[in-house]
């Protein structure tokens, strides 16, 4: 059989459409590679490929997402043994468009983290330095597919959970706009923020993955209909297209990092594009905002744990003790710090200092991103202002934990469409930077992204 | 500044028992990530709208047909406590 | 102490109403598990009304649309704009933790139903319900309660009164008005046993001509108007005797039993009321549409208040003769089918209806008896042209409203049709010849010694003789 681990998923997929390989074939060569996972990127492997398996590569899912009889905890002790009686609509979607489950992928619980820590069932190490963190929220995701233990993953991305891990694990992620793909089935973290999206091991990929996920959903009321067919990136070129920088000159951002960044911003000249820089000046408050609004809806999406009608049940005595002490045993500490601070800021007295404020920068830092692309195309970003942490080295500082989302929250928050691709390398590890466009902008996004990462050149698998 | 009473109010409103070491670790962790958020104030917001919806969609509605229900063993199935065909809780209102 | 004592009559009760509705969809309001009916307990669920993770919910369009026409009916401003919040409260019959409803953006604003202003209307979910199952080993000999989710996710519209209401007799009768109005446009079974419409009443007093308003207490879900009438009368009683005995009205929520009289606070927490409303972040503005109004106006069918004001001014029928057939819409539609058969004066057709006919089949719809409107209507004709007599026509309706069938083919059938003049003549002729006695006393002046004559006639005529026909027949044949 073609060595499946040199070819991305997209090629392979050619493969199974021109009979060259069978689809049952590459499940099993994709279940074998996933059960051999040493990094802990994986919360459960499918036992057998479907009897209907068709024509696409199996896809790792992250464990956020709902998938009928499958353990789906979203990396949480309160959903131990929860098996769902539905399947998530992008889930069925890239189903029916021929990929199967090929299994769960660990993460941070309920997608709060970025260095996949917060996991109820222990960490992910990163594929390029095992002493390392892959990131989060999505980490079991991204580490799965840069250490060719998937051919191609999705994940969810709320203020940076598929964007960062991607970076930090040299891989390509993409967080499409709010609306793009449904949420139905996706155990909700923030609402108004969450969105499905690919992890994969290129550009191509990452176009062709988000092709079968778009699309209303009648399940999801804040789903919209794709507006145009997503095309197939092949650019290679940049002539006509404007970037704008911003961070560079940020506070938090790694020397070393921001000169990989530098360098980028050089071949996107070579490649005809133009770059200046750019003010977003509200999106500084990005972080603040975010640790008001993502929590609120937090502290609510997360009420339901408590007992009742699924997951485990402790505590003896009154409702109230059986309340208290099933959350208190069932959550982790950064999920309840968020319960905490998004019921503080819902609560009466301060709703308006923090939720109503939020939401008002929120609407600063979308008009910010307006008025920036009517000037460029594109901005562009480091994905995450550090190559990957060591585990550890941030889990007693929530704040400095929260920073690494600097660059990815502001787009979140304005719901438009990022992507991180790999730039290239700092002392060993991948450094990622961030495209993003205006909504519903993918196809373009992808394509400039196409043109950057074939001049970069990245060599993606790790010799993990 | 939060005050340990303002934890356990919080935490109570929010169905969370929290031990002793850990209403003391929350008070300075909730005070330091909030004097962060506080950072929104340096923005000037007057008149400015909140946004709680990126996506401007209205009257999304679902047509009122009846989509099937699961199988009262299926809906039960993964509750920690049951009887008589419902989800058994201790009653509300005791002590 | 007596009552006319003016201390006695110093104080005035100030009563607002907060009344939920369960709209009459096929499916719930926010999934599409079909509504319950008493069937056995969850098996109208599914992951999205039992709050699994990850569901999310879709309006139920039918309901936005029952809303509409219910904030249409009431005469309220409609919001251009309007959208959900969460509630945040924990408890065991609220499966995520959150009721989806309306806050400070409501589907609609200050309407009128009747004298009493209406606040606000605004759509929601029901609760699930919680049936208490007694103690178990399981959780150390504790009490325990079963959750059935069939009711949660019902569509439910909220409305609030302003507090215009001065009597509970008054609240009663808003009440009956808003069910029989809401009964009428069909969207709702608006049935209190049952819990399709379900009261709460804040009621306060205050020196009567004052205008402040007092503290205010919360009196739960009440299930007949008779119970609001009584509870509320309790809690007046209770405050007004507590503010003469120099106490203070505490804001608290009672529950009034019927059958003890007795009411009971029912227990707050002090965080109770921190339900820590935002928006909704899983649904989108409800912004109505031209088509959606349209289609909500085209709906509304003519209202019990303006029937009865129709009746009133147009067939000239006494005002409660017209509520009546107003607030029981079928029998209203009965009685405008039966003077639509051209038969009939519309005030006795309505004296039929709104008596002799309940007095037969109770609170049913004549629609689901034998008898016809248009039976009716010439069986009420047949009165009035004195071709039978009232008991007789009383009796016809016995037989109409059993089997049904024509009141004239039912009169000659059992031989009711009145004694003809000729005939009714000579046994007057008999009656006055065979009662001598009464003859002489009311010459004499008794003027009531009549009915010894006359009850020999109605006897003779076995009742298909006018009483006030014999009595003139006689009169004018003893020349009295
Ligand atoms: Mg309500
Ligand atoms: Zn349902």
């Amino acid at each position: 059989m073609t060595d499946l681990l040199s070819l991305n998923a997209a090629a392979q997929a050619g493969l199974m459409r021109n009979g060259e390989l069978s689809p049952r074939e590459a499940f099993d060569f994709w279940r074998a590679r996933a059960e051999e996972d040493e990094l802990g990127a994986y919360l459960w492997v499918a036992e057998a490929a479907p009897e209907d398996v068709g024509d696409l590569p199996p896809v790792a899912v992250k464990d956020l997402f709902c998938v009928e009889g499958v353990p789906s905890t979203a990396g949480s002790r309160i959903l131990e043994g929860y098996r769902p009686p539905y399947t998530a609509t992008s889930v069925r979607n890239l189903q029916s468009a021929g990929a199967a489950v090929l299994g769960k992928t660990n993460q941070d619980e309920f997608a709060m983290g970025s260095s996949n820590e917060n996991s109820g069932y222990g960490p992910v190490q990163n594929p390029w330095d095992r002493s390392r963190v892959p990131g989060g929220s999505s980490g079991g995701s991204a580490a799965a597919v840069a250490a060719g233990a998937a051919p191609w993953a999705i994940g969810t991305d709320t203020g940076g959970s598929i964007r960062q891990p991607a970076a930090l694990c040299g891989i390509v992620g993409l967080k499409p706009t709010y609306g793009a793909v449904s949420r139905y089935g996706m155990i909700a973290f923030a609402s108004s923020l969450d969105q499905c999206g690919p992890l994969t091991r290129d550009v191509t990929d990452a176009a062709l993955l988000f092709r079968h996920l778009v699309g209303r959903d009648r399940c999801d009321s804040t789903s919209v209909e794709y507006p145009e067919p997503v095309r197939l990136p092949s650019a290679e070129r940049l002539d006509g297209l404007s970037f704008g920088v911003w961070g560079l000159e940020e506070e938090g951002l790694d020397r070393a990092v921001a000169d990989v960044i530098r360098g980028t911003l050089g071949t996107i000249e070579e490649l005809g594009g133009a770059v200046e820089e750019i003010e977003l000046p509200s999106a500084r408050q990005g972080i603040a905002a975010y640790y008001v609004i993502a929590p609120a809806e937090a502290s609510a999406n997360l009420a339901r744990y408590d007992g009742v009608r699924y997951g485990p049940r402790s505590g003896d005595g009154d409702l109230d003790a059986m309340y208290e002490q099933t959350r208190h045993d069932g959550f982790g500490d950064e999920v309840k710090r968020r319960i905490m601070i998004g019921t503080y800021a819902l609560s009466s007295g301060y709703y308006e200092a923090y939720y109503g404020t939020a939401q008002k920068v929120r609407t600063r830092i979308a008009e910010d991103f307006r008025a920036a692309f009517k000037a460029v195309d594109f901005v562009v970003t480091p994905t995450s202002p550090t190559v990957a942490f060591e585990l550890g080295e941030r889990t007693a500082d929530p704040l400095a934990m929260y920073l690494s989302d600097y660059f990815t929250v502001p787009m979140s928050l304005a719901g438009i469409a990022a992507v991180s691709i790999p730039a290239g390398l700092c002392d060993g590890l991948p450094v990622g930077l961030q495209i993003a466009g205006p909504a519903f902008s993918e196809s373009r996004v992808l394509d400039a992204a196409h043109a950057l990462e074939k001049a970069i050149g990245f060599e993606g698998v790790p010799r993990a | 500044m939060i005050e340990r009473d303002q934890v356990l109010h919080v935490a109570r409103l929010a169905r969370l028992r929290l031990t002793d070491d850990e209403v003391d670790r929350m008070a300075g962790e909730m005070s330091k990530i909030l004097e962060h958020v506080e950072k929104m104030s340096e923005l000037d917001l007057d008149g400015v709208e909140p946004t709680s919806h990126v996506v401007e969609l209205q009257n999304v509605l679902r047509e009122d047909a009846p989509r099937g229900s699961l199988p009262r063993a299926q809906a039960l199935d993964p509750a920690p406590d049951v009887a008589q065909g419902g989800f058994r809780v201790p009653s509300p209102g005791q002590g | 102490m007596s009552i006319t004592e003016p201390e006695a009559r110093a104080y005035e009760p100030v009563i607002g109403l907060e009344i939920h509705v369960q709209l009459k969809t096929r499916t719930k309001m926010f999934c599409g598990c079909a509504l319950s009916f008493g069937e056995e307990p969850n098996t109208r669920t599914c992951p999205i009304c039992l709050g699994h993770p990850g569901t999310l919910p879709v309006a139920n369009a039918e309901a936005v649309h029952f809303a509409l026409m219910i904030a249409m009916a009431f005469e309220c401003d409609i919001a251009p704009r309007s959208i959900f919040h969460r509630k945040n409260y924990f408890y065991p019959d609220l499966p995520k933790g959150y009721q989806i409803s309306q806050y400070d953006m409501p589907l609609a604003r200050n309407g009128r139903l009747g004298d009493v202003r209406i606040h606000r209307v605004h759509l929601e979910e029901d609760a699930a319900k919680l049936v208490h199952a007694g103690a178990s080993g399981r959780i150390h000999g504790a009490q325990t309660s079963v959750v059935d989710f069939n009711r949660g996710g019902t569509p439910l519209v909220e409305i609030v009164t302003e507090p215009d209401l001065r009597s509970p007799a008054a609240a009663a009768e808003f009440g009956r008005l808003l069910q029989a109005t809401l009964r009428r446009m069909g969207v709702s079974d608006v049935n209190m046993e049952e819990g399709s419409l379900r009261l709460d009443a804040n009621v306060s007093i205050r020196p009567a001509g004052e205008a402040t308003l007092g503290t205010k207490t919360e009196l739960k879900n009440m299930n007949s108007f008779r119970f609001l009438e009584r509870g509320l009368s309790a809690e007046i009683a209770r405050q007004e005797e507590l503010v003469r005995g120099g106490g203070e009205v505490e804001q608290e929520t009672l529950h009034y039993d019927p059958q003890s009289g007795g009411l009971t606070a029912l227990r707050t927490k002090e965080e109770a009321h921190d339900y820590r409303y935002f928006p909704e972040p899983d649904l989108v503005p409800i912004a109505p549409t031209e088509a959606m109004l349209e289609r909500a106006r085209a709906a509304l069918p003519e209202l019990p208040a303006a029937r009865a004001e129709r009746f009133e001014r147009e067939l000239e029928l006494p005002g409660d003769t017209a509520r009546l057939l107003s607030f029981r819409s079928e029998l209203g539609d009965f009685f405008e089918e039966a003077i639509e058969a051209g038969d009939g004066d519309a005030r006795s057709v309505a004296n039929w209806v709104t008596n002799e006919l309940p007095a037969r089949i109770g609170g049913a719809d004549p629609a689901d008896t034998g008898v016809e409107p248009a039976a009716l209507a010439r069986l009420v004709a047949m009165v009035e042209a004195k071709e039978v007599s009232r008991s007789a026509a009383q009796e016809v309706l016995d037989v109409l409203v059993a089997d049904g069938g024509d009141p004239r083919a039912v009169v000659d059938a059992k031989g009711l049709s009145r004694a003809d003049t000729g005939e009714l003549a000579e046994i007057v002729e008999r009656a006055i010849a065979s009662n001598q006695d009464a003859v002489d006393k009311v010459r004499a002046g008794k003027a009531q010694a009549i009915g010894a004559i006359v009850g020999a006639v109605m006897r003779e005529t076995k009742g298909r003789a006018d009483g006030g026909e014999v009595q003139r027949m006689i009169r004018e044949r003893i020349g009295s």
